[in-house]
């Protein structure tokens, strides 16, 4: 199903914040939007995307490239995104990192066993006052979580879980 | 005394239209639809002597008068992208009193004839667009954007955009390019945005704080904000602290405010009452400051800070302690910029990628003495060669780190 039949209001309010001549403005939020559900960018969200706006599906692609907030490949249902740059680091943001790997088992950039959660280092989120601190990325966009220590991240990590099965 | 842009400090629930309006909100923005021209607008915020708050300087009323009158429609855009390791004012404007901001970006449309404004957040200010969303939407319903306004025959529309984790975006000829739907990298200049902006239409781009002072000026005139700060650096500005301080935070103080009041009155002090080793007052673009009582006591404006071979940028003061090694401090902004190099310069994608490589094995203990000297002369080659600031402000903490603490490296190499 293509994002025009999936969501159509929001494809319509994304269209109408841009000039109609210059629709390509809209592959950033129509890309945010072909993620919501798995969490990267298919192949067809690429075709689709790239026909709505009369760009190719190469243009589409660079963007998703280029920026970092996009991503051509499945990971955790939340992606669990710490802050290791200098100010964040000065308050002890790899040390966070490396205690809650050590918690969890898992590698930076890896994905829990249960494709729950995966765990990335990234720059600067402008919370430098409030580290250690991390963003979640997942099904319900973008939140921040600051002033964080390991145990209070276990225990978000078992409602995230918990949250999960109420869906199904 | 009472804050000028961090109102929501002194009034509660200031993030309510109706709490903002009872509070004099958009009286400004209706004096100068109704009562003033949009030359007079500029007029007064040139008189104020604001200038850009990004981290450029650059007077705000003169970029406005810089706007092509021959070449229309006329865009204005909100920079809200937020990048710089050590800066977090934007988002605290933007949550807590986002109304000041929103009429200081809606006067600002006025002044340059624009009918659409757009403001460019940061991705990950996903929750912060959300709310901006609502605000806007409680302005329209109010009359205060959309069709001719206040009953003249101004018109307004404001919408947000979403980057997607991009440091580069905060440049402005990228961030225009984000908004057409392209790749964040930078445009070459000349010509500038007021000329050639978004979608080749001439564009006014300044930061969120910048459009968060104007609509305090035009209540209370270019005098009342001259009053405030040094003559070179009128009025107020936040203060981002963050490192080794007691208590990091936004802090909007009078340009001038010296180093030493904002670390030790503002800051409580260094973690365990350590002395300060460096500052970097421009966040990781920064060059190192020395720490000594001299520069404890330099005001901080544009030119004071200058005198201590820094600049003062946005005000993003990082605080490094004597347990911290320069040689770890400059691996993390090279790992940073390595990361956000937009790729379109070579002595920028390049450059960044040897100096990792280096500050990598330096900080590992695996590097020489020729390898400090190399990556001196790498960041030496990259200056003044660059495509935007981006690659410039790479070099700044290698050099300066290199050049003001050698010992750190001494140490961190093999004998």
């Amino acid at each position: 199903m293509s994002l025009a039949q999936k969501y159509p209001n929001e494809v319509n309010q994304i269209m109408a914040k841009y000039p109609p001549e210059h629709k390509r403005s809209a592959v950033m939020p129509l890309l945010y939007l072909a993620q919501r559900e798995e969490g990267y960018v298919t192949k067809d969200a690429l075709k689709d995307i790239a026909q709505m706006l009369d760009i190719t599906e190469t243009d589409v692609a660079s963007i998703v490239g280029f920026y970092s907030l996009y991503h051509d490949h499945k990971a955790g249902k939340y992606r669990m995104q710490v802050c290791t740059d200098l100010p964040c680091a000065l308050r002890g943001a790899d040390k966070f990192l490396a205690d809650l790997c050590g918690n969890l088992g898992i590698q930076v950039g890896e994905t829990t066993p249960d494709g729950l959660v995966t765990i990335e280092a990234v720059t600067c989120l402008a919370a430098c006052d409030k580290a250690p601190m991390f963003q979640t990325q997942g099904p319900d966009g973008i939140q921040y979580h600051e002033n964080m220590t390991v145990d209070k991240t276990m225990e978000l990590i078992e409602a995230l879980k918990n949250a999960g099965k109420e869906v199904k | 005394m009472a804050h000028v842009l961090l109102r929501h400090r002194d009034i509660p629930n200031l993030n309510q239209l109706d709490v903002y309006q009872k509070n004099g909100g958009f009286e400004a923005f209706q004096k100068a639809v109704t009562a003033m021209k949009p030359n007079e607008v500029t007029d007064v915020v040139k008189a104020s002597g604001l200038r850009g708050r990004g981290g450029a300087g650059f007077p705000t009323g003169m970029k406005w008068s810089f706007i092509d009158n021959k070449n229309w429609p006329h865009y204005v855009v909100a920079n809200a992208d937020e990048s710089e390791p050590g800066t977090f004012k934007d988002r605290e404007i933007m949550e807590s009193n986002p109304f000041q901001f929103l009429e200081g970006l809606a006067i600002a449309s006025y002044a340059v004839g624009a009918n659409a404004a757009y403001i460019y957040l940061r991705g990950e200010f996903w929750q912060v667009a959300a709310l901006l969303d609502e605000k806007i939407a409680d302005m329209e319903k109010a009359g205060l954007l959309g069709e001719k306004l206040f009953g003249s025959d101004y018109s307004l529309n404001i919408y947000t955009h979403l980057g997607a984790g991009a440091y580069i975006c905060g440049e402005e000829t990228a961030l225009l390019e984000s908004i057409e739907g392209k790749r964040g990298q930078p445009r070459i200049r000349p010509p500038f945005p007021p000329a050639y902006g978004l979608y080749g239409k001439p564009t006014i781009v300044n930061n969120v704080e910048t459009f968060t002072n104007v609509p305090p000026i035009l209540v209370n005139g270019a005098d009342w904000y001259k009053s405030m700060g040094t003559p070179d650096s009128a009025g107020v500005k936040i203060f981002s602290l963050s490192g080794r301080v007691k208590k990091p935070g936004n802090y909007e103080l009078p340009f001038g405010t010296t180093f030493r009041e904002l670390v030790y009155n503002y800051g409580g002090g260094i973690l365990d009452d350590r002395p300060v080793k460096a500052i970097m007052p421009a966040g990781a673009s920064s060059s190192l400051i020395v720490v000594d009582d001299k520069a404890l006591d330099t005001p901080m404006d544009y030119a004071s800070v200058r005198t201590l071979g820094a600049d003062l940028g946005s005000a993003s003061v990082i605080v490094i302690d004597d347990t911290v090694s320069i040689d770890w401090v400059v691996n993390k902004t090279i790992h940073f910029f390595k990361h956000e190099s937009c790729g379109k310069c070579t002595p920028c994608r390049e450059g960044n990628y040897w100096m990792l490589h280096l500050t990598e094995r330096i900080h590992s203990g695996e590097g020489s003495q020729n390898d400090v000297s190399l990556l001196l002369n790498v960041a030496k080659q990259m200056q003044g060669k660059c495509l935007c600031a981006l690659g410039e402000f790479a070099t700044m903490a290698v050099v300066t780190g290199i050049e003001r603490f050698p010992q750190d490296f001494q140490k961190a190499v093999k004998a």
